[in-house]
């Protein structure tokens, strides 16, 4: 028997960006807030000795303990799906801060068009060319009424960005908090190129502060090292946005806000209307407890929002035989390939220093921003550079035709070390009736409940898109002047090996309408007024870029959500 | 175990071991750290001169500074091929120190030891079955025993084609079987292919060679001095932005450490 708490008006699950800004939020209002998180405390001091490729990109040390949940996979409904028993494709997030701690911090927003996908895809080309099968939808909210979510959030972690607004992207309401970031000399071989061949660069928005910042609740962090140890890593300097240094502080400040850690939440209690609470067990001595809460919050990143949901049996669960259902539509991933490499053997760089989100980027060949009309497949790319810092274990690359391993392997490898760069596009990943997340009839976590299973693949459209986009970032390295250029514009079937990105969206939808969505505008769950679904998971698809600004701006519409619904109740609109 | 180095030289296993160690013939095994700290180990117990040059100074010096080296895991064996295999993957050439020199067996032998070598924090629960390729590899054994077990079969390999152990072969020979483990076509226990052990077995040499030396390669952060990477350094704000390329001198977490 789990051994009940007092009562709180409100339980989040999950202490990652999203979970920790609803906190700051809530309580800075005065409202009382338990979090709940199954990992560890941690903190800044916990990274001075960071600076460890093995220990931390190699090995995952900050990332979940896969031993006691992961998620398991297939392609097609057609082959039975198997664990994800060792990291690849994606890595997901465990302890205080989730995954806001070893980010890169690539911050943008998505596109106006991305909001309303289905209805200016109509409006430009027609019904028809939405593919059959393609589930494509509104969002529910427009570009312009999320703005100043968006705006909040950047000036939040204090997003370092260009002062002139790209005509390609969404309109601003305010300038950058920060200045942008330092532009390198690859950063600047990339700009030329590109606006010689007429497109509209723009430095990586970033959550790396480029110089000291004051937020707006008087959190002042310190400026930015480069110094090359930045995605899967913790910033031992604050520099790096994450929910320790930016939205907890105000939480534990406001003395509304009691962290409970090493509580995995296995249970949402609710009478198929409303949920009363949630039950967690103290992984440390086993112990079950009851927390019960006026409002439930779920912020546990996509997987787990969709599983517990399922498992808790709450909201309805999405059928691909019918298309009727929602939790677990709409699941997608990011459309990564066609990266250019460019081999110089006249130059060499300093790219052992960078940092999470020093890049540049060019927004003409993502979202609606170029015709479609000849073209088969919706959507598109960002198409961009970035110096992260080439750490020495990942990072070998070798012209085509060179082996992988021995004389000639060690000598090129050797020879590039500091004389490759790349040109990548990051490709939007659009929803197919048959990708959804459900849950796997075999496998289970240490806690005894079902793993989320996911079936998803690449699809004609993503082939069509990376072929594309694959072509402009070979013509951009081109005209940047490399002695040899690698690049491949082939997409084979999604792969859970090599790692891609940890953008994987859907599943708990926002939209308009009850029947095709999970949650309103405000992730608010259409089937239980009092629980609020926040994260990617409420991405009724994935754009061209990184999604974390998005979900940030989603977290603070969610907040003001959430804060209306404690004082009149009912769904808000 | 007997104790006379008489009875020991009677013993096969054993002798294989005196000619691994360099001191019956030189050559066959690179300098590598580990043919200077046994051959200089041996050495004091048996009296026998050391016939091989050692390319960074004399057996007892090594033994002497490095007390903190010693095989976790591996048996001699083992360890032996380790180097001979990983030296092939990543050789001495003019750049610079192979993977023998650079510590990377002790550094895959001390992997092995650790969590990451019994799969603590992986996934395992069964049912172990095979999936698609697109699925990832099923796993069913930990990683301490596909490397022991791929060790195996690249010594099980050499005898049948060569009539000798795999340290014993030419680097042609060695190379060829490594590339037939790459390639797929030397199985090495039911369902893992050679495949999946050269996989596992090149990467981690690659970290050997490139990982911070505390974890026991990289030795003297040659591994970074090579590629000129300098490490762990708290700051590049000054370099960031310059034309011209910077070398620095690397620091390793050490460095972190005492000052
Ligand atoms: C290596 C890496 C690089 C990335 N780089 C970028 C980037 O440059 N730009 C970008 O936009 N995005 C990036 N992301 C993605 C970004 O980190 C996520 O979008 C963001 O952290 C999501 O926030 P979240 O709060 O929804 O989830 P998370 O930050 O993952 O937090 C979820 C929290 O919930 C907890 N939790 C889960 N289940 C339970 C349970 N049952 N009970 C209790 N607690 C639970 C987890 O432990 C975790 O702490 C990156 C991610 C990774 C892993
Ligand atoms: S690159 Fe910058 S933000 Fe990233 S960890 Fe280093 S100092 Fe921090």
């Amino acid at each position: 028997m789990a051994t009940k708490m007092p009562k709180v008006p409100v339980v989040i699950v999950g202490m990652g960006w999203v979970g920790g800004i609803i906190a700051a939020e809530l309580s800075k209002q005065g409202t009382k807030v338990v979090g709940l998180e199954r990992g560890k405390p941690r903190g800044t001091a916990d990274y001075y000795m960071v600076h460890d490729e093995l220990r931390y990109a190699s090995r995952y040390d900050l990332m979940q303990d896969l031993s006691k949940e992961t998620v398991t996979f297939r392609n097609t409904d057609k082959v039975a799906a198997v664990p994800m028993r060792e990291y690849g494709s994606f890595l997901l997030g465990e302890g205080l801060g989730g995954a806001s701690v070893h980010w890169n911090g690539q911050t943008l927003r998505f596109l106006p068009y991305d909001f309303e996908i289905h209805s200016k895809t109509v409006e430009r080309y027609g019904k028809q060319k939405i593919p059959e099968g393609m589930t494509i939808q509104d969002w529910g909210i427009t570009y312009d009424t999320l703005e100043p979510y968006f705006d909040k959030f950047e000036k939040l972690a204090g997003i370092s960005g260009d002062s002139e607004t790209n005509p390609l992207i969404g309109k601003r309401s305010a300038p950058f908090p920060t200045k942008p970031m330092v532009k390198t000399p690859i950063l600047k071989l990339f700009e030329d190129a590109t606006k010689k061949l007429g497109y509209h660069p723009y430095m990586m928005p970033s959550a790396n502060l480029s110089e000291q910042y004051t937020n707006p609740d008087g959190i002042t962090r310190a400026a930015c090292q480069y110094c090359g140890y930045c995605e899967r890593f913790g910033c031992e300097y604050g520099a790096k946005a994450d929910v320790i240094v930016t939205a907890l502080p105000v939480a534990q400040k406001s003395g509304n806000f009691e962290l409970r850690s090493y509580s995995n939440v296995i249970q949402v209690l609710n009478d198929g209307k409303k949920a009363s609470g949630v039950v967690y067990v103290n992984t440390v001595t086993g112990e079950q407890f009851e927390q019960p809460a006026d409002v439930v919050i779920m912020a546990s990143y996509v997987f787990n929002n969709i599983k517990l949901l399922l498992t808790s049996k709450l909201g309805k669960p999405y059928d691909p035989a019918t298309g009727k259902g929602v939790i677990g539509k709409n699941y997608c991933y990011q459309t990564n390939g066609g990266t250019a490499s460019g081999f110089f053997d006249d130059k060499t760089f300093n790219l052992y220093a960078g940092a999470g989100s020093l890049g540049m980027e060019i927004p003409d060949f993502n979202g609606d921003n170029f015709d479609h009309s000849n073209l088969n497949f919706l959507h598109g790319a960002g198409i961009r550079i970035s110096q992260t810092g080439q750490r020495p274990i990942a990072t070998n690359s070798v012209p085509k035709g060179t082996p992988s391993w021995g004389k000639d392997f060690k000598a090129k490898s050797l020879k590039y070390a500091n004389s490759v760069i790349s040109v990548s596009p990051q490709g939007s990943s659009l929803p197919w009736r048959h990708h959804y997340v459900d849950l796997d009839p075999t496998y289970k976590d240490a806690y005894g409940l079902p793993l989320p299973r996911i079936t998803f693949d690449f699809e004609e459209q993503d082939r069509q898109l990376i072929k594309f986009v694959a072509g402009k970032a070979a013509e951009i390295m081109k005209e940047m002047n490399p002695t040899t250029i690698g690049s491949s514009d082939q997409l084979g079937p999604y792969n859970i090996v090599p790692y891609q990105s940890t953008h994987n969206t859907g599943g708990v939808i926002m939209g308009a309408d009850p029947s095709t969505s999970a949650v309103n505008s405000y992730l608010q769950m259409w089937d239980a007024e009092n629980v609020f679904v926040v994260g990617a998971s409420a991405f009724a698809h994935n754009s061209g870029y990184n999604p974390t600004g998005t979900v940030g701006a989603l977290a603070y519409r969610a907040a003001e959500g959430i804060s209306k619904y404690l004082k009149s109740g009912g769904m808000i609109v | 175990m007997a104790d006379k180095p008489s009875q020991q030289s009677l013993d096969p296993s054993r002798r294989r071991f005196l000619k691994y160690t360099g001191t019956a013939i030189g050559g066959v095994v690179v300098g590598g750290v580990i043919g200077s700290a046994m051959s200089g180990g041996f050495k004091k117990n048996t009296a026998v001169p050391s016939t091989s040059p050692t390319p960074s100074g004399t057996p007892q010096e090594h033994l002497a500074s490095d007390y903190n080296q010693a095989p976790m895991f591996f048996n001699q064996q083992q360890l032996q091929i380790t180097e001979a295999a990983a030296e092939r993957i990543f050789p001495k050439d003019d750049n610079g120190p192979g993977a023998a020199e650079l510590g990377v067996a002790f550094y895959i032998d001390h992997q092995l030891a650790s969590p990451w070598g019994v799969n603590a924090r992986t996934y395992r629960m069964g049912p172990f079955v095979k999936g698609e390729v697109t699925q990832g590899d099923y796993l069913s054994i930990e990683r301490h025993e596909l490397i022991t077990m791929g060790l195996n079969s690249l010594e099980e390999t050499a005898k049948s084609k060569h009539s000798k152990g795999f340290v014993d072969i030419t680097p042609e020979e060695k190379d060829a079987i490594l590339t037939s483990m790459e390639k797929g076509e030397i199985s090495v226990v039911n369902g893992i292919t050679g495949k999946t052990f050269f996989n596992q077995f090149r990467t981690l040499v690659m970290e050997g060679v490139y990982s911070d030396p505390l974890y026991g390669g990289n030795k003297n952060m040659a591994g970074w001095k090579m590629r000129k990477y300098p490490g762990n350094q708290m700051s590049y704000i000054t370099i960031i932005e310059k034309d011209q390329f910077v070398a620095m001198e690397p620091r390793s977490l050490h460095d972190h450490f005492v000052h």
